[in-house]
């Protein structure tokens, strides 16, 4: 049964500030840009006569006339799905009496995107934190066009087999397996955040993670840069990092966490350590930090105290040591022996194994780096729960992937390869407006106001928006799984588990 | 210890507009003149130097176009909906499938700066591709040799020897060597300048390029005889060529006598290393056994500038050529006696490790060098018409600069890879597959078992196609 982690009542008088538990339900966070973007876009010309028809027949709303108005506003263009309107015979443009519309793509919607997160992924991202569904139009939010991967898999439904009624299905997991009388956690959904630092990201984008972490009972993580006093209250939801530069590491953030996190390789960038940009170190992160403002900051590589299995050991006993309640997990990379790290990291006592695939985010990497270094997740967690498997520690230990986990349909078949959850990271980017520019690194950060730490432009985005927007998509993607999970029949995302059967790859 | 080493670089910026990715299109039509999209939304300011440079009357060009940095805000905060964006067709236009915009303007940003290509989020390109595409290289998780990589104490050597190397060494009763010592060249850097693939290079970017082989202490490859003296200069004799052979380093084009021309260029100066250049592919293979035992130092094996070579009748990637010779001549007990050096299609500094790691020494570069001058690969010198950057008219420092800044940022990039790999020697890299991982070997290995044989061809299998 899942056990609820409740947040311990805040000082609602400390600097700390008042702390209300948002609340897991969605509700519309529409984009908080002027002009959203989308698709297609509409074009009205002048042979108009303001009949109405298209207002009538649009079953989205893309032709906009208030009460009282001769003349349509300017449309919602980014709303419409002319391919599903042409199927459907509810195309505006082919019913318009004067022919007076012309429905082309964006180009946007041709230039923005790439091969991983596609145009169709990002909008349908941006709609499902917008609504908290998936799209139900023409948009592919299931893959992108990566040619490999997740991308080739699709799952093989049967056609009308019996169905799990979708309220009697668990969507939990427990993260402690070791039956070693630290706590029983559970998360209710089999994702959760992945570590951004304070630096790398604004303290909005942490706030927005850490409370849609609390709304789903799951956790997000700190990154290697420091425990913002702002956070405080959703310690029960936050994983402390323990990175290589030990940046913000501090006996009493390590005594909180209900996890500790040793993060020992990053999958975009495996084997060269962490960067932060001189520009992004502002006088608040130099101090989270301990460090000097505006110097970039390296975090080396690897942790100069562990240069075997047995200094890995020697670091989780100690975080258990300081803190009896916390579960350990180890955040590494993808290398060719990614399955014997997991068996190491067992056994050096490790509740969580956090395997991060070489197409994961960051905030700043060498592009041979992001490129070449390791393997794709989708390789490492068959490998890596095969292993488990023949060693007999499989229900021992906890499997997370992440690296490349954009959808809840990559989350499902992560699941399947083999892994017990993921961690996502550039889809809670992406919900909240980025656009995957790359440019997270350069300036002052972020132009969009998610990863930058400057005063002026982390504005551009309140943390209730984010909060919401980190929910609906949350509550997008469960219901996805509920519905993967109910066509196959299972009442539980634990039976999902290592089901490479249900997987068909294109390729093969 | 001896000093560190260590490539200098510093900012050369372009002498042409550089070519955006993107641009904001539909601008002025219908505009309110509000400038919230000037002075409020641009995070870059760029639209702020837009109107400054509208100002000056002699600019011809909008700025915007190049200096757009693609986040969109401007479009999605135009107080009336004006604005659109849109990658730039000229952008789109550079190069071709194998020498991408993406990559000449990575290269670019390399001779520009010298520094590492650094950018934010995840590897947006496809999951695999063929060639280089289909190796990615390894990395060690908790040990690692060096510390902190570029950043660290400890050194990261890239040197490697061109030269015949023996095997074992023989003493006379006096306790003198009883054999004279091969002459060797090491090169600090795992590469060399080639020859260009269509043409000859223009006197003064001839001179840079010797030039930056000098600065950088390597060799560059001619057939010009005024470059010939130079003391970087790799003279290449073709059968009909005047060039002569000179230590420390000729190269020859294979040909019956070429092992005969080695002879007597030895004979008249002890000092020469000889380096035979012949294609790559398996009718060379039993060539390339000859040569390595009959006498020859070292061997250039090249593909095309795409890195594509013909193989009974089919075209094959540069990886597995080199792969190919490599292991012949492990198989023949030679590999160690003699260096290979690959050439054809390497664009990138991931390339050269892979190369390496593939069976080669080191690798020899060309296209990229007139890529750091701003060559745009549009292929207008090979069919005689103009330049569009006027290579011939490049400054002698300022091309010597460009260059060293692209080889800075690869020898970083370099680092950093052999760094995640674990490994302190490039030496040490060459064959080292171990350190590598092919993309048909993961598919086996992890997808085998659960789905069973794969029936599409990899993209780099895919490639055998009859060449036209």
């Amino acid at each position: 049964m899942a056990t609820d982690i409740k947040t311990k009542p805040v000082n609602q008088t400390s600097e700390i500030g008042l702390c209300i538990p948002p609340k897991r339900e969605v509700v519309r966070a529409p984009d908080r840009w002027k002009n959203s973007v989308g698709k297609y876009r509409v074009w009205r010309s002048e042979a108009c006569v303001k009949c109405g028809k298209c207002e009538e027949i649009c079953v989205r709303g893309v032709h906009v006339r208030p009460k009282g108005y001769a003349d349509f506003l300017r449309g919602l263009d980014w709303k419409c799905t002319a391919t599903v309107c042409r199927q459907n015979g509810t195309y505006c443009v082919d019913e318009c009496p004067q022919k007076a519309l012309r429905i082309e793509e964006t180009q946007i919607y041709k230039s923005i995107g790439d091969f991983r997160w596609t145009a169709d992924l990002i909008f349908s991202t941006w709609h499902m934190a917008e609504t908290g569904s998936p799209p139900d139009g023409e948009l592919n939010y299931k893959t992108g066009n990566s040619g490999g991967g997740f991308d080739r898999m699709e799952f093989v439904f049967p056609d009308n087999g019996p169905r799990t009624d979708p309220s009697s299905i668990n969507t939990s997991i427990p993260l402690n397996r070791r039956g070693d009388n630290r706590p029983e956690v559970v998360i209710d959904i089999p994702v959760y955040g992945g570590g951004m630092s304070f630096g790398s990201v604004s303290p909005h984008t942490m706030l927005s993670k850490a409370r849609a972490a609390m709304a789903w009972n799951t956790f997000s993580c700190t990154g290697e840069g420091g425990y913002p006093e702002r956070l405080w209250p959703y310690r029960e939801h936050m994983i402390t990092q323990v990175a290589t530069g030990l940046f913000g590491v501090r006996e009493e953030t390590i005594k909180w966490a209900p996890i500790v996190e040793f993060k020992y390789a990053q999958g975009a960038k495996p084997g060269l350590g962490g960067h932060l940009l001189g520009d992004k170190n502002t006088p608040a992160v130099a101090t989270m930090r301990e460090a000097v403002p505006w110097t970039p900051l390296f975090s080396p590589f690897p942790f100069h105290s562990v240069y075997s299995i047995e200094d890995h050991k020697k670091h989780i006993d100690w975080i258990k040591h300081i803190n009896p309640r916390a579960l350990v997990s180890a955040k590494v990379s993808t290398p060719v022996d990614v399955d014997m790290v997991a068996v190491g990291s067992y056994f050096a006592g490790a509740h969580i194994v956090h395997i991060d695939g070489s197409y994961g985010g960051t905030g700043a990497a060498p592009e041979i780096a992001k490129k070449n270094i390791a393997m794709p997740i989708e390789y490492a967690i068959p490998k890596v729960h095969r292993f488990l498997e023949s060693e007999g520690i499989r229900d021992k230990v906890t499997l997370i992937a992440s690296g490349g986990i954009r959808t809840a349909y990559d989350m499902a078949k992560a699941i399947a390869l083999g892994a017990d959850g993921v961690v996502i990271g550039t889809s809670e980017m992406v919900a909240l407006g980025c656009i995957r520019c790359g440019r997270c690194e350069s300036g002052k950060g972020c132009a969009r106001g998610i990863a930058t730490t400057d005063q002026q432009m982390l504005a551009k985005m309140t943390v209730d928006w984010g909060t919401q927007r980190l929910i609906n998509l949350l509550a997008a993607w469960h219901e996805q799984l509920i519905d993967i999970l109910s066509r196959f029949n299972m009442n539980d995302v634990k039976q999902l588990r290592g089901r490479t059967d249900l997987l068909r790859h294109l390729d093969y | 210890m001896p000093a560190k080493y260590h490539i200098h670089t510093k900012p050369a910026p372009p002498r042409h507009k550089r070519i955006g990715k993107y641009g904001i299109v539909d601008w002025r039509e219908d505009c309110s003149a509000c400038h919230n999209c000037v002075k409020r939304e641009c995070a870059y300011s760029v639209y702020d130097q837009e109107r400054d440079l509208l100002k000056a009357a002699e600019e011809e060009y909008v700025d915007y176009l190049y200096e757009c940095k693609g986040c969109l805000c401007c479009v999605q905060s135009c107080t009336k909906g004006l604005l659109s964006w849109q990658m730039n067709p000229a952008y789109l236009a550079l190069g071709d499938d194998c020498w991408t915009s993406d990559i000449i303007s990575s290269t670019w940003y390399q001779a520009e700066t010298g520094r590492i290509p650094v950018s934010g989020a995840g590897y947006p390109g496809p999951f695999m591709g063929p060639g280089f595409d289909s190796i990615l290289t390894d990395m060690s998780e908790i040990v690692r040799p060096t510390r902190d990589g570029i950043h660290g104490r400890e050194y990261i050597s890239t040197s490697v020897d061109i030269g015949r190397k023996p095997m074992k060494l023989d003493f006379n009763e006096d306790g003198t060597l009883a054999f004279d010592v091969p002459s060797l060249l090491e090169l600090p850097l795992p590469v060399m300048f080639n020859l260009m693939p269509w043409r000859r290079l223009e006197p003064n970017v001839a001179a840079a390029v010797m030039g930056a082989a000098a600065e950088l202490g390597i060799r560059a490859i001619t057939d010009d005889a005024a470059m010939s003296d130079h003391g970087s200069a790799v003279p290449h004799i073709e059968p009909s060529s005047d060039l002569t052979p000179r230590s420390p380093l000729t190269e020859w084009a294979d040909c019956p006598d070429v092992l005969a021309q080695i002879r007597n260029a030895k004979n008249a100066d002890s000092g020469v290393i000889s380096m035979v250049k012949l294609p790559l592919g398996s009718a060379s293979t039993p060539r390339i056994l000859e040569l390595a035992r009959n006498g020859a130092d070292s061997l250039h094996l090249y593909a095309d500038w795409k890195g594509i070579y013909e193989d009974n009748g089919q075209s094959q990637h540069i990886t597995k050529g080199v792969r190919e010779a490599h292991l012949a001549l492990v198989e023949a007990g030679l590999r160690d006696t003699i260096t290979i050096v690959a050439s054809g299609g390497i664009s990138m500094a991931e390339h050269v490790a892979k190369t390496i790691i593939c069976g080669a020494d080191l690798v020899a570069i060309d296209v990229p060098l007139m890529i750091a001058l701003e060559c745009r690969v549009c292929m207008n010198c090979r069919e005689g018409l103009k330049c569009p950057v006027d290579l011939s008219e490049t400054d002698h420092d300022y091309a010597v600069q460009r260059i060293v800044n692209l080889m800075g940022a690869w020898h970083n990039q370099l680092l950093e890879m052999m760094g995640a790999m674990g490994i302190r020697e490039v030496r040490r890299l060459r064959g080292e597959v171990g350190r590598a991982m092919f993309f048909e070997d993961l598919e086996k290995e992890c997808f085998g078992p659960i789905f069973g044989e794969r029936k599409t061809p990899l993209p780099g299998q895919a490639h055998n196609v009859e060449v036209t």
